[in-house]
């Protein structure tokens, strides 16, 4: 089952694939080095022997207090060989920044827009940096365990909308 | 297919829907050389169009911005969160059991997939083994609740295409199906059925004959939509060749569910990764071959069958025993229990105020559910609420990779497309 490959990726980046464990429920997981999850994501992707072929779930963890804070989680699935793994990446508050794998699976567009969205965690070359669920003028990252969960934010000013009818014209022709 | 042996005498081969070879209508993309001048593209400039938040045919509150070129999209992107009512940040401050409820919200259209995919979830995470009715019974339930889902995608369809009549058909085959689990649950929507270690109450007296002639009715019907629909020349011409994802693509994108087996790949978790008692039935997995809205319609439409087998199956092995683990660490104590003795009153006073304690981990958890993977990632800290609990929708990729879906297509194209991905905004807005 999965637990060749995990054994595979620790052979091949040894240092950067980490601490291999059995979660509960025989998931196969491992840690892998914040600087090395593209690496390692393509070798997955590419390599026959693993066809890691779809990214199902990406998702964030906020562990408030602990060092590094966040950690971004990857749970990646093979359909040919029905192998699945998960890869934890550690990212410190300090350097809330990653490489996105959307160049490995495009699929996971969304789930960093996610991640971005609500833990405020950032992805370098991502095609599409917006927020997913939120509105632009919000403050704060809601999934964060520090976010408040009383209160409310301000109504913010209706945005500038171009005009749909006649396309875009220099402001205040109307 | 049983359109087969319907006999309808001559037909156009070309437009049977298994019929190989080169299709008529391969219309979604607009051929880029033009011949004659008659046929010269006319100089026109884009037009940005908003559809959405509140169109008809956007489910739910969808903002989509559609940049058109007479009425080819050009590009489009999609602004959703309209519906999102933080899902997750609600469940991190209940206790598991109150999680339930906020489950039944996701898909809406089929509750008790949700509350089977999130009570599986905690369970491997508790590492529980459930007694072996409630098994059937939540299979059963999950089941009858993927008709009413696909009933309900393909009557919208219909509808969305101009055939009222479907959806009249579609929805009285849904009430049906909503008034057995109102019996069993006491909800038509929001079912709140499964708990942690089993199920909340057993089949009343008569429940499953009278289940499996609704399921007799519910096929009457649904043969009717599919006589109305899979062989109809409009709903055939919006639908074929139209939406396409190939096979790569589709994985790519992360598809799940119907979408991806439309296009190809035989993949499904019931059968790659049994749960429940899905390794002792038999059913199959239709796998499509195009990849377009009609194979995703046809999908649906066998998943139906297939479904109803599950369900007729489920009612033959049941049989008679406890619904719950007797274990009082996760389960309500009996109210006789409660009253009569100081254990039981401590147990349900621990459970009511603070909740099961989850053994501390970390844990992925997927099921089939109606539109795909439906995953939960737990993460418990030892205490009785979640301290992390992510949802991954099974719709969130498929309305993520419409905009290359229907990137060159016409605008009408975005209607039968935007159905049979089947976007239903409480799991994908959360």
């Amino acid at each position: 089952m999965a637990k060749v490959v995990i054994e595979a990726l620790v052979a091949r980046f040894p240092g950067d694939v980490y601490d291999p464990y059995e979660g509960a429920g025989g998931d196969d997981c491992a840690f892998v080095q914040k600087s090395k999850i593209v690496e390692v994501c393509r070798f997955l992707k590419t390599d026959p022997a693993m066809a890691f072929n779809m990214a199902p779930y990406i998702t964030a963890v906020d562990y408030l207090g602990a060092e590094p804070r966040f950690e971004v989680v990857y749970n990646l699935l093979s359909t040919a060989h029905n192998h699945r793994i998960r890869l934890r990446v550690k990212v410190p508050e300090a350097d809330l920044e990653l490489e996105s794998v959307t160049t490995v699976w495009r699929g996971a567009n969304w789930f960093e827009r996610y991640c971005l969205d609500m833990y405020g965690i950032s992805f370098r070359n991502h095609p599409d940096p917006r927020r997913l669920f939120m509105y632009d003028e919000f403050v704060g990252h809601p999934l964060r365990k520090d976010y408040p969960l009383r209160g409310r934010q301000p109504l913010v000013p209706e945005r500038e909308v171009k005009d749909i009818f006649r396309g875009p014209g220099p402001v205040g022709r109307d | 297919m049983a359109i087969e042996e319907k006999g309808l005498g001559e037909r156009d081969t070309g437009a049977a829907p298994r019929s190989a070879g080169e299709r008529p209508f391969e219309g979604q993309h607009r051929p880029e050389t033009y011949d004659g001048p008659l046929d010269a593209p006319l100089g026109g400039k884009q037009m940005v169009v908003n559809l959405g938040p509140s169109h008809p045919a956007m489910h739910g509150v969808t903002r989509a911005v559609v940049a058109l070129e007479g009425e080819t999209i050009k590009e489009m992107k999609l602004d959703i969160g309209f519906l999102h009512r933080g899902f997750e940040k609600s469940c991190e401050n209940v206790t598991w059991g109150q999680c339930f409820p906020y489950t039944d919200r996701l898909n809406y259209v089929s509750s008790i997939m949700n509350n089977v995919g999130f009570a599986l979830a905690v369970e491997k995470l508790c590492k529980l083994d459930v007694p072996l009715r409630s098994k059937y019974l939540r299979v059963a339930t999950a089941e009858l609740h993927r008709i009413c889902d696909h009933l309900t995608l393909v009557a919208a369809m219909g509808l969305e295409l101009g055939a009222m009549t479907v959806f009249l058909y579609g929805v009285e085959a849904r009430d049906l199906i909503y008034d057995r689990l109102t019996e069993i649950c006491g909800a038509r929507l929001t079912s709140n059925y499964v708990r942690v270690g089993g199920v909340s109450r057993d089949a009343p007296d008569e429940w499953v004959e009278k289940t499996l002639q609704t399921l007799d009715r519910v096929t009457e019907l649904r043969d009717t939509i599919d006589a109305l629909l899979t062989r109809n020349r409009i709903f055939m011409d919006r639908t074929r060749g139209t939406g396409v994802m190939s096979r790569e693509d589709a994985l790519d994108f992360g598809f799940t569910g119907p979408c991806l087996r439309a296009s190809g790949e035989p993949y499904d978790v019931r059968k790659s990764a049994p749960y429940l008692v899905y390794d002792r039935i038999d059913f199959d997995i239709p796998v499509g071959a195009h990849g377009d809205n009609f194979d995703r319609y046809l999908m649906r439409m066998e998943e139906m069958r297939q479904c109803d087998r599950i369900v007729r199956q489920c009612f033959q092995q049941m049989e008679p025993g406890p619904i719950v683990v007797e274990d009082l660490r996760y389960v309500l104590p009996p109210k006789p229990l409660v009253y009569g003795t100081i254990e039981g009153v401590m147990a349900h006073f621990k459970l009511v105020m603070e909740g099961i304690k989850v053994p501390a981990g970390e844990v992925y958890s997927y099921t089939e559910a109606a539109n795909g993977e439906l995953g939960f990632y737990l993460v418990s800290d030892g205490g009785g609420r979640p301290y992390k609990l992510g949802l991954r929708a099974p719709g969130w990729p498929m309305v993520a990779a419409l905009p290359h879906m229907t990137k060159g297509a016409l605008l009408a194209d975005l209607v039968p497309t935007y159905d049979s991905i089947n976007m239903i905004g409480g799991e994908v807005e959360q």
